[in-house]
């Protein structure tokens, strides 16, 4: 088993991965242990599959087969075509932090304005001192391999009651073709602070590639966290994304994740809800086409208890595209008057696109409000007949209904600007349908 | 000239057929109501002239200006300028009625090879529109029918009808549900798009709306036909004898 798990699709060893990449990767010796030990988990595990209950619906095997080598640091070309990816999709007024296959790139960041009001470090930095970032509790080959092979990311510590006044958009920007970027980030953000974070996954000039990445958040009491991950990665693309996020009291954190790229993604979601009084939306897009596939997975833990939680998902799929949804809701004994609902609402746009949703409720206490529900179909006809009845062509009639339904989800966003943004990658979506 | 000739059109519906073989002409500047008990075929006439799915044409043609409206898109028949005026307009939620409006018009001119009104010119007429036809703004964000009542779904009917300024408006039941005072505010914006390069086919179950909107030909249909034609009078005659006369003319 070992062996068999241990070979790639062309029979070269996995370990050559890690082996190739060890002395590119940076941090101090124990650092480097640190990092042997994940890949050995991941070794052990090899990439999930279909046999795994998580991983049911996205089989990395069959979809990915191999881990592509480490990405080259990129040349003054390919940073002159991250400079223009960044042009092309800063948000006004927003700090920006980059990372170019998975490296950060200061230049074409805002370090210094964002240091009036945030702590930043890169990861490469702490892990000069210590692996802490490195561990997350991981029985889960993906997670593992990317503790092994983070190369950088951002660290970011907004402190007890600083309001940010302007957000903080992290981009992460692809330009080597058929290689691999692993970045993993730190989010704290300090009691009663208010912060809104966007993360964005684009390619400059990049296609085949593969994208890891972790973040893990934490959100301290009475804060006020908007968290957006805009994931638009080339075509051909790779992106499996591990959100480990712990919530405290009284807060509220607003949480919008779109698709809208990538021929093979997954964003797997842990949110823990550990202080009562807080409030949790999480909203989900998954704008998919051709042969895309696109899951998102996420787990809500309701730890204590008097918290109420919102996931609003939507699905659009197209051709023979295939759309995954998990959403499990854990309410533990001791959260009582827990309030957790959950919605999942797929469109399917071919008769050959494929929606898996499996909404989930695990219920430990008797006292709670908890439900969810689930739906597929296809565009209403009679709406779409008295739209072209009224001068629009068939694709633009459908354009207009597929806004309208995934606008339930894009509305959940206060920010003027930043809904703005998040409607435009939507409609270039729209444009790019056949 | 002829605007519109249905020649002897046999139309089915899940195996059924409901029209029989049914002629209409209606020519530039002339107003037509149509007349006729309930199911006799009027909504699924006006449905196949905007071309509406899930109606079988087994016989006849339509023309529209001369051209074969079945062989067109209903979004090209509507850039052509057919209009139809909902029984039962539908709501679409999430899609606000100013962008649809605006979409609906500028996807018409830009398939007439017009250019595309800019967002104020646009606003502008909208505006007028709406204050002729004394809609409220506020109706005008909200989304696409969402919540309207069922007079003012209508009026809405009336104030596309007004904006994308068509050259066959088709009214199918426009005056059902409208209160007196906005039946004669929606007639009124009926007959100032009346002109003689413009025809109007209002279908009705009541004379009262005749008396604004007055017809030059009045049709009965009866059982998917067009069984009697004739002046304004003929409605009055409906109105005092009803329709069995006619029940066996079919
Ligand atoms: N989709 C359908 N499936 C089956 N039968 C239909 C369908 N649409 C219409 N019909 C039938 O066709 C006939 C004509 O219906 P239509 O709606 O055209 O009548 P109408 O003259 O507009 O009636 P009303 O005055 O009540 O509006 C009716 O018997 C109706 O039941
Ligand atoms: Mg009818």
């Amino acid at each position: 088993m070992n062996v068999a798990v241990a070979k790639t699709g062309n029979g070269r060893a996995v370990s050559d991965l890690f082996a190739s990449a060890e002395g590119r990767l940076p941090g101090s010796p124990s650092v480097i242990a640190a990092r042997r030990e994940a890949f050995e988990t991941y070794e052990r595990l090899g990439l999930p599959h279909r046999r795994i209950e998580e991983w049911k619906y996205t089989d990395l095997r069959a979809l990915v087969g191999e881990v592509l080598p480490l990405a080259a640091a990129p040349d003054a070309a390919a940073l002159k075509r991250a400079a223009d990816a960044v042009k092309a999709h800063a948000i006004a007024g927003a700090r920006k932090l980059v990372l170019v296959d998975g490296v950060f790139a200061a230049d074409l960041s805002d370090v210094k304005a964002l240091a009036a009001e945030a702590g930043f470090r890169t990861l490469r930095e702490t892990l000069e001192k210590d692996a802490g970032l490195l561990k997350t509790a991981a029985t889960d080959a993906v997670i593992a391999l990317n503790a092994a092979m983070a190369t950088d990311g951002v660290v970011l510590g907004i402190a007890d009651g600083v309001q940010l006044s302007a957000p903080i958009q992290i981009i992460h920007i692809a330009t080597a073709p058929s290689a691999s970027a692993f970045s993993r980030s730190q989010i704290v953000v300090g009691k009663g602070a208010r912060a809104t974070i966007i993360e964005n996954f684009v390619a400059a000039g990049a296609s085949a590639y593969q994208v890891s990445d972790a973040v893990l958040v934490t959100v301290g009491d009475n804060a006020d966290v908007a968290h957006i991950r805009l994931m638009d990665d080339a075509p051909d693309a790779v992106n499996i994304t591990s959100q480990f996020v712990t919530v405290g009291a009284n807060t509220k954190l607003n949480v919008f994740n779109m698709t809208t790229g990538a021929a093979v993604s997954r964003l797997q979601g842990f949110i823990t809800l550990a202080g009562e009084g807080s409030e949790l939306s999480v909203n989900g897009v998954n704008l998919l086409q051709k042969t895309e596939h696109g899951d998102t997975t996420l787990v809500v833990d309701h730890a204590v208890p008097n918290c109420v939680s919102r996931e609003v998902f939507r699905a659009v799929i197209d051709d023979r595209a295939h759309s995954v949804f998990q959403g499990r809701i854990i309410v533990r004994p001791d959260a009582q008057k827990t309030d957790g609902k959950m919605m999942i609402r797929a469109l399917l746009l071919s008769d050959e696109a494929e929606a898996d949703n499996k909404p989930e409720l695990e219920i430990f206490a008797d006292d709670v409000s908890c439900g969810h529900g689930a739906t597929a179909g296809a565009l209403d006809d009679t709406l779409l007949f008295y739209l072209k009845a009224r001068g629009l062509p068939e694709k633009q009639a459908q354009a207009l209904l597929i806004q309208a339904f995934v606008g339930e989800a894009i509305e959940q966003i206060a920010d003027d600007d930043l809904r703005e943004h998040v409607i435009g990658i939507a409609e270039r979506w729209l444009e790019r349908r056949s | 000239m002829a605007l519109l000739e249905v020649k002897d059109l046999k139309v089915r519906v899940e195996e059924r057929e409901i029209l029989h073989g049914l002629t209409l002409t209606v020519n530039e500047g002339e107003i037509h109501a149509i007349m006729g008990p309930n199911g006799s075929g009027k909504s699924t006439l006006s449905h196949v002239i905007a071309g509406k799915p899930g109606y079988e044409v087994t016989d006849g043609q339509i023309l529209f200006k001369g051209e074969d409206l079945l062989e067109m898109a209903p979004n090209e028949r509507s850039a052509k300028g057919v209009f139809l005026a909902f029984q039962y307009p539908v709501e679409i939620p999430g899609v606000a009625t100013m962008t649809f409006l605006r979409t609906a018009l500028n996807a018409q001119r830009k398939a007439r090879g017009e250019s595309e009104y800019s967002t104020p010119d646009f606003l502008k007429k909208v505006r007028e529109v709406s204050k002729s036809l004394n809609i409220p703004q506020d109706m005008l964000k909200r989304g696409v029918n969402v919540g309207f009542s069922g007079g003012e779904k209508k009026r809405n009917e009336v104030l596309q009808m007004a904006l994308f300024e068509p050259s066959l408006c088709i009214l199918d039941e426009m005056d059902s549900g409208l209160d007196i005072d906005a039946l004669r505010i929606a007639a009124d914006g009926v007959n100032a798009l009346h002109s003689p390069k413009r025809a109007m086919v209002v279908i009705t179950h009541y004379q009262r709306l005749l008396n604004y909107i007055v017809p030059d030909i009045v049709h009965v249909m009866s059982k998917g036909r067009v069984v009697k034609s004739g002046g304004k009078e003929l409605a009055l005659e409906l109105e005092a004898s009803g329709y069995a006369q006619f029940e066996d003319a079919a």
